[in-house]
Parts: structure tokens; sequence; C-alpha cells
């Protein structure tokens, strides 16, 4: 057992055409400690999304992948689609950012929780595996999850349908969740609850966590060590705290003067440009 | 319909008319109860709201979603009628408004919208676009479309030669400017932003932010901005009514608002909002500082 | 649920009732005298009168509108006395040509008509949806574009084309099948099926054609879901993704249509009956076009319509069936 649950090296991610290798992701490099909060930060097109397609193995199709992906001593990369694919869900799971398109609507929601479990766990019957699924469920706090299990996603509200991703996440006891934009398509209160409900998820199981966000001020709450990526480029990582107190990269600097602050002072945002820029 | 018999004002000092103000506007949607036999139900997704928006100044609406704050918006743009409730508009009731008062009405108030793709015409040039209000009011373009829109396209910060291009051609945050300029064509005295900046990066949302200050400090109209995201509306607004269920839940000064939120829904909107440690942000600016002193040393 | 069955069975009704009142309304106006038709060359004012009283159509348009509709309720006579003709409920009209109920003509024909349609329906369902799928999974490849051809092809060749080289094919130069022949299924249902094999081809190939069209373009629409991106994220087997993740979905849409399509078809296919000479609901519809004889001409457009709103209705209460979102209201 290693201290580090998943180390990246040299991660590329391209779509080759005819006019060349077309790179989304450019040689990343990052760690993630074993219980350890990474967030992976950057504007649109950065790459961050791919960058966790590309780990769980999911990218679309015609895309090219490079470089070293070690997760728990074990290289990804190396490992063929079947045994990837007992990895994906069981140890290595992941939260998408629209809950509603992401569950399937013709299914209840215990159905799609259980049907990870059922997939990984062999010898499971349907009894046990429903009883893991309200089990989940209530972890999440799904208020009376033994009835609201047989319920379909269109039937909960959007933090709700949030949840029940997590709960699925969640039934397997994975080392690692990725989420990217988990928050995202929520409101602000909901958004809260959210990330209080990773946060106590890995408090209790002690997963790693990959958060994948647009929002600094979501990735200074949740996050110890940060990655911030510009057009597939890593800009800069360090820990949070050196991130947010002293950025060395010109970008990450103008990020940070462009978040409009709650609580700070108001006047115009510094933006990459003197004035609003061209 | 009683429109125009409002409540007698008490004499108090002499404050400048608002240019909008809005009284208890109602909204109620049907909800289809299917078929012949289904009974309709009724969603009141405006209940009782009123307010006002001052000249010169940036009223922020703000709420989750379903909150009623876009229908708000959209009932004072006269995009939609009211079910009950008065608008009034610059000393004129908006809902009697027809024919060329209706006309003028409609280029007084302009509007900018989340998604600034689906928001122009793909087809049209960027000259067509910020020239159409003017081609459907029928009014002259001063000084030729050509260069009216290329003076159009400095104002907002976009190069005045990409005239003739279409929207594709530009990112989201240049193209949501183009959707600015298009409002500013026909001078109006109030621009509805309805989350004009929430589709936007943090880089390209502090830009369009800027330029909308800097174009109310330089025309002096006012803004009904529309948004969800309370540390954007921190940096633009003036005032801030506060919307939830239909309802508006809180108004005042932005300070007062922010700073001591009466509202137990304000409060709770308010500590939901995911924030950098401030210490942090203190340390950066010395560290900021100490860096330039540094360069300037090695100057 | 009971609330929102009773709901389509109104509005149902209604739509029949305006189907009937519409049709009613274009063989009143349009139509020639049918009573001069009836009379034959020889005839007097005085006798075209009487025939006029016997069909009821020296009344005004809304008695012969009621008397139309009790008379699918109820039933009707035509005449009085000795010479009077009953019309048992429920009553589509009486044709003076063949000396028969409209209804009973119906009745006679409409098990050929099925058949023809039960069949072609198995053959386009089968073939459509097998072939969007093929063409789904192998898209871009040579499989798909090779279905992509084929597809063209069925949906641009008329039907009485394909109907009249397909006979000339395996009947006359290939001899494969033999010369139609009406038989009953029960005295030789080897023969029966060879007489029902052309039929149901030529009407399936244009049918299939479209099935496969829209079950790749739903298929290849699904697979982008996220829904399927979290099912693959959980480590489904690729088998599990698309039978419970993508297949459900895709081919919902897929019953609606076959609904509508199946019933219209059920009233009969025009030119397949009768280009093989099949005795069925369509060709009575061809003959009394040729004929002029309305009543039956009537009598098949509302079995049409009748038709299309029942399998619009049964579509929609399978979709409840199918969709939960249809099926059980939001309590977000």
């Amino acid at each position: 057992m290693t201290d580090t649950l998943l180390q990246v090296r040299g991660l590329t991610v391209g779509f080759p055409n005819a006019n060349g290798p077309n790179t989304v992701v450019n040689s990343l490099d990052f760690d993630l400690a074993r219980g350890g909060a990474l967030g992976i930060v950057g504007e649109s097109g950065s790459g961050k999304s791919m960058t966790s397609l590309a780990i769980m193995g999911l990218l679309p199709k015609g895309a090219e992948r490079t470089g070293s992906i070690a997760f728990d001593g074990t290289e990804l990369t190396a490992l063929p689609e079947r045994a990837m694919r007992s990895y994906r869900g069981d140890r290595i799971a992941m939260i998408f950012q629209d809950p509603l398109s992401s569950l399937n609507p013709y299914y209840t929601v215990g159905t799609q929780i259980m049907e990870a479990y059922r997939s990984h766990r062999t010898g499971v019957t349907r009894r046990q595996a429903r009883a893991v699924a309200i089990e989940a469920m209530e972890r999440v706090h799904i208020g009376d999850a033994a009835r609201r299990v047989d319920h379909y996603p269109h039937q909960f509200s959007g933090g709700m349908r949030q949840r029940v991703m997590i709960a699925m996440t969640l039934s397997m006891e994975p080392e690692l969740i990725i989420a990217d934009e988990p928050t995202t398509a929520l409101d602000v209160t909901v958004q809260a609850q959210i990330l209080d409900l990773l946060a106590e998820i890995r408090a209790d199981t002690g997963a790693g966590l990959v958060l994948i966000t647009h929002d600094l001020a979501v990735v200074s709450e949740v996050t110890d060590h940060i990655v911030v990526m510009r057009d597939g480029d890593l800009v800069e990582q360090g820990p949070a705290e050196r991130i947010f107190t002293d950025p060395q990269a010109p970008y990450t600097r103008m990020l940070l003067d462009a978040v409009p602050r709650i609580d700070d002072e108001i006047g115009l945002l510094r933006t990459m440009h003197t004035e609003e820029g061209r | 319909m009683t429109a125009g018999d409002s409540i007698p004002r008490q004499p108090g000092p002499p404050e400048p008319a608002p240019l909008l103000r809005a009284e208890n506007l109602v909204k109620e949607f049907t909800v289809s109860g299917g078929g012949l036999l289904g009974r309709a139900g009724r969603f009141r997704a405006v209940d009782d709201v009123s307010l006002e928006v001052r000249k010169g100044e940036t009223l922020a609406l703000v709420g989750e979603s379903g909150s009623g704050k876009s229908t708000t918006a959209r009932l004072i743009a006269r995009l939609i009628d009211a079910t009950s409730g008065t608008i009034e508009f610059d000393g004129r009731e908006v809902h009697a408004l027809t024919g060329k008062a209706l006309h003028a009405f409609r280029s007084e108030v302009q509007m900018v919208f989340q998604d600034p793709y689906s928001s122009l015409n793909p087809k049209h040039t960027v000259e067509r676009i910020v020239t159409a209000p003017l081609a459907y009011q029928r009014r002259p373009i001063p000084g030729g479309a050509r260069a009216f829109a290329a003076a159009l396209l400095e104002r907002v910060g976009l190069n005045p030669d990409h005239a003739a291009r279409y929207p594709a051609q530009f990112s989201g945050g240049q193209a949501q400017r183009i959707g600015i300029a298009r409002a500013l064509a026909v001078s109006p005295k109030l621009i509805i932003a309805d989350e004009a900046v929430s589709a936007l990066d943090v880089s390209v949302q502090a830009q369009v932010i800027n330029l909308l200050r800097r174009l109310q400090d330089e025309e002096g109209f006012s803004y009904l901005f529309i948004a969800h995201d309370l540390a954007v509306v921190r940096q633009i607004a003036t005032r801030v009514a506060v919307m939830n269920g239909g309802r508006i839940v809180e108004t005042g000064d932005r300070d007062t608002v922010f700073g001591s939120p009466q509202d137990p829904y304000t409060r709770k909107l308010l500590a939901a909002v995911p924030r950098i440690r401030p210490e942090w942000d203190a340390a950066r600016r010395r560290n900021e500082q100490a860096r330039r002193e540094r360069e300037e040393a090695e100057l | 649920m009971i609330r929102f069955v009773a709901n389509r069975l109104l509005g149902m009704l209604v739509v029949l009732f305006l189907v009937c009142l519409f049709t009613f309304v274009i063989f009143f106006v349009l139509s020639p005298d049918p009573a001069v038709q009836i009379c034959g060359k020889n005839c007097t004012p005085e006798a075209i009168d009487q025939i006029r009283a016997n069909l009821g159509i020296d009344q005004p348009f809304w008695t012969q509108f009621w008397t139309f509709l009790t008379g699918l309720f109820a039933g009707r006579t035509y005449g009085t006395g000795p010479n009077a003709i009953d019309c048992a409920a429920p009553c589509l009209g009486y044709s003076f040509q063949s000396s028969q109920a409209v209804t009973d003509m119906i009745v006679q024909r409409l098990p050929v008509s099925a058949t023809v349609a039960v069949g072609a329906a198995v053959l386009w369902l089968l073939a459509g949806v097998a072939g969007g799928l093929l063409s789904a999974v192998r898209e871009g490849r040579f499989a798909d574009r090779f279905i992509a051809g084929l597809t063209l092809t069925g949906m641009s060749i008329p039907n009485y084309v394909l109907a009249l080289s397909l006979q000339f094919l395996l009947v006359v130069t290939l001899g494969w099948l033999p010369f139609p022949q009406a038989v009953a299924f029960s005295d030789d249902p080897v023969r029966w099926f060879q007489n029902f094999l052309m039929p149901w081809i030529v009407l399936a190939v244009g049918m299939a054609a479209v099935y496969t069209r829209l079950t790749r373009a739903n298929v290849i629409e699904t697979l982008q879901e996220n829904y399927v991106r979290t099912a693959r994220a959980k480590g489904l087997s690729p088998g599990l993704v698309w039978r419970r993740h993508a297949l459900r979905p895709a081919l919902t849409p897929i019953v609606t249509i076959f609904g509508m399509d199946f019933a219209g078809l059920l009233g009969g296919a025009l030119i397949t009956e009768t280009v093989f000479g099949l005795n069925g609901i369509g060709k009575m519809a061809a003959d009394s076009i040729t004929k002029n004889d309305q009543p039956v001409i009537m009598g098949v457009t509302l079995l049409a319509a009748f038709l299309v709103v029942v399998g619009n209705m049964v579509v929609d209460l399978l979709y409840t069936a199918i969709d939960p979102r249809v099926r059980v209201g939001s309590s977000a």
C-alpha cells in the first residue's frame, strides 16, 4: 500500500486528425494522496473534464491517451478494457455535472443504484442489493429512503438527484471519487448542502476526491491541493493555501483577481488586460 | 382594470420619480390538467411583486431557480402580460401602451440574455444585428449603418473592423458584447440583463461586468440586473431585491442587504455562497505588493 | 390513471364525431346525386323523387346527418313498406349498387386486410429494428453504409412497381411462387402463406426502410446521453449498457409510430391489394371509387379514421405503461 492513491505523469489526450494531434490535455502531472482532495480548476476548454474521463478510461471515440495513470500502484493505461471495468464504479467512482440527464429516466433510482452493486459483487441477491441501495440513500440523507428507492429520477429535485448520484457511488465504497462540476447545475443553497455531504462522506470513508470545477471559491473550501489548467496545459499546482496566497503564474493571479468576492473589496475586477480587453 | 388610480402618496422630501415602478405584479400560469376533463391548475410564478428602478442605478433581482426573477423581468419588458398589477415606466402606464408609444417603450427598454449565441441571429452579420433595433423602428441610422455599427463595436470593446463577421466567429464573451451593443443602438433608458454574465468564464465575466459598469457611467441608463450569483450582484448592484417563491422577501441598498440581511432566506442564501478565505486574499495582496516592490527594486 | 383514460376516451369520441361530420359534409357537398345513378337512363322525375325519399336524401343536411349518426348506433331502415331495407347497427350506409350493407361488406373483407396488415407489420418491425440496430452499432462502417443504400432504395420504390416486379420475377420468371389463388388457411396453409408472402414483402419494404432509419437515429442519439456515460462509469458490461440504457429509451418512440402505422394499414392497402387481387378493404375501396359507390367510399373512409383514432389512443395508453415520466407525475 502506497501513500499515493493516484499518480498521473505526462498525461496527454488528443484527438488526432488531418490537421494534427489536436491536443486537449498536454503532459499533465499530479499526485493525489490517499484520502486527499485535489481540485482541478480551469475555464472552458482547459481540458479539465477530459482529464477526468481519461482517468476513468471513458474518453470519447477518436481520442488518444498517452502517459501514465497509476491508481494504487496499478498502471490503468496498461489494463485491458475488461479489467478496467472492474475498477470503474467499484474502486473509482464518478459524479457528473447534470444529475437529471445523468440518470436514466426509465428506471427507478433504486434499480440504478443496485445495478452497479450487483455487477461488481457476485452472488448478491436482489434483496441484498436493495438493502444496500436504501442504506446508501439514507447515508446521503434522502428521507424515507425505503419508499423513495422505488421512485424515478424525475420525481426528485435537482439537489436530491445529485444525492442519488452520490448514493450510487457510495454503495460501492470507492477509494477515489471523481466529481466533475458536481454542483454547477445546482442552486447555491443546494450546492452548499452537496459540498457538505461530499465532505462528510470523505470523513466517513476516507475516499480520495478529485474535484473538477471552474469555481475557485468552491475548490478553496473543499480541496487541499490545487491544479490550475489552461488550454490543456498545467499552469501551476500546489497546496491550496499556497495557490491562493502566493500564486506564481500570471494566469492564476489573473483568475484570482477576476473572481467577484462576496465579502471583499468592490472595485474594478482586474482582468488579463488593462481595461476589459479586446 | 383600475389602472391609474394609485395610492395617494405622502408629501415627503422631493425624491426624483423612479424610472420604473412596478406595483403588485402577479403572474399566474395555467398548468394543464390534461384533456377535456382535467381541471387546469394555476401556478403563481410572480406573487405580488413591487419594485422601483431609479434613474442611473442598478437594481439587482436575485434568487434561485424558480424564484420568479426571470418572469418578473419579462413582465417588465412587456414580453408577457401580467395577470394583475401595474408597471409604470418613465411616467407612462406600460400596460396601456399601443402603437407609437409601445414602439418607443420597446426601444427605451432593451434586454440582454444569458446565452449570447442563441439570442443573436447566426445568419446575420454583426452590422445587421446591431442596427436591427433601429431598422425595426424604421428609424434612420445616424451616419449610415457601417459607421454606426463600427462606433457601437468600439464602445463595447470590440474591433470595429469586425462588423462584417457573423456571431459564430466570436467567442462567448465577444458575442455577449455584441448583444450589449445591440441594446445600446437605440439609446435605451433601461437595460434588463437576464443572467447576462452567468454563462461566461470567470475571466470573461469580469471583463463584461467592468464593461457594463463603464457603459452605465458613460450613458447614465439604469439596469435591472437579474442574477443568481450573489458575488456578481455585489459587484454591480446599487440596490438589491431578493426573490423567493415568486415574492420579494427583502429589498434594500446593496451594502445593507449584504451587510445586515434581515430576511432569513437572504441570510441562508448569503451563508451558502462559497468564498475564498478573506485572510488568504489579504495574504495574497501582501505577497503581491512585496513582489511588485521586488520587481521595481530590480529595475 | 382512470381519469387519464377517461379523458382520452372522451377526446377520442369528440374526434370521431368531428371525423363523421367532416366526412359527411364532403360527400354531401361534392357528390353527384346518387338517385340519378341508381335510377338509370330511362328515368322519370317521379322515380327519382321516390328513390330520394327512400334514401332519405330529400331531407335537409342536419336531418340526414342525424339519421346517419343514429344509424351508427341503432341501425336504420331505408324506405318504407315491403321494399324497406334494414341496415343493422353499426350501419355505415347501404350500397345500392351491390345491394349490401356497407358494414357487412367491410366485415367480409376485414380478415384479408388484417392478414395483410399483421404479416407486413411483423416483417417491417423485425427488419426495421434489426437493420437500424446493426446500422447504429456499425455507424460509419461498411454495413451502415450498405444499409443506408438499401433503405434509400426501399423508400424510393413505389409500391406498385415493386409489386409488379416481384410478381413478374418470382411467379413468372423464376416460378418460385404459384400464381395467387384464393384459398383458406385451413384448406392449404402452404398455399395460403405463398399467397400472402408477396403482399407482405411489398408493404413491408418501404416501412422497414423508414423504421431502419428511425431506429438507427434513436440508438445513436441515445448512446450520446449522459446516462449512458453514467452506466459506463459504473463499470457495467457493454452488453448491459446496451440492453438497459440504450435500447429501451431508443425503442420507445418506435412503439408510438408503429401503433399508428399499423392502424392505418388495417383500413386496407389500396394498391397492394388491387395488384395482387386480394379481396380486402383496400381493393373494395378502389373498386367503389371506380364505380362511384359513395356509401362504400364513405364507409371505408370512416373506418380508416376510426382505426387511426383508436390506434392513437392505444399508443397513448401504451406509452404511459412504458415511460415512467408519463405514468407517474412529478413530486419534486
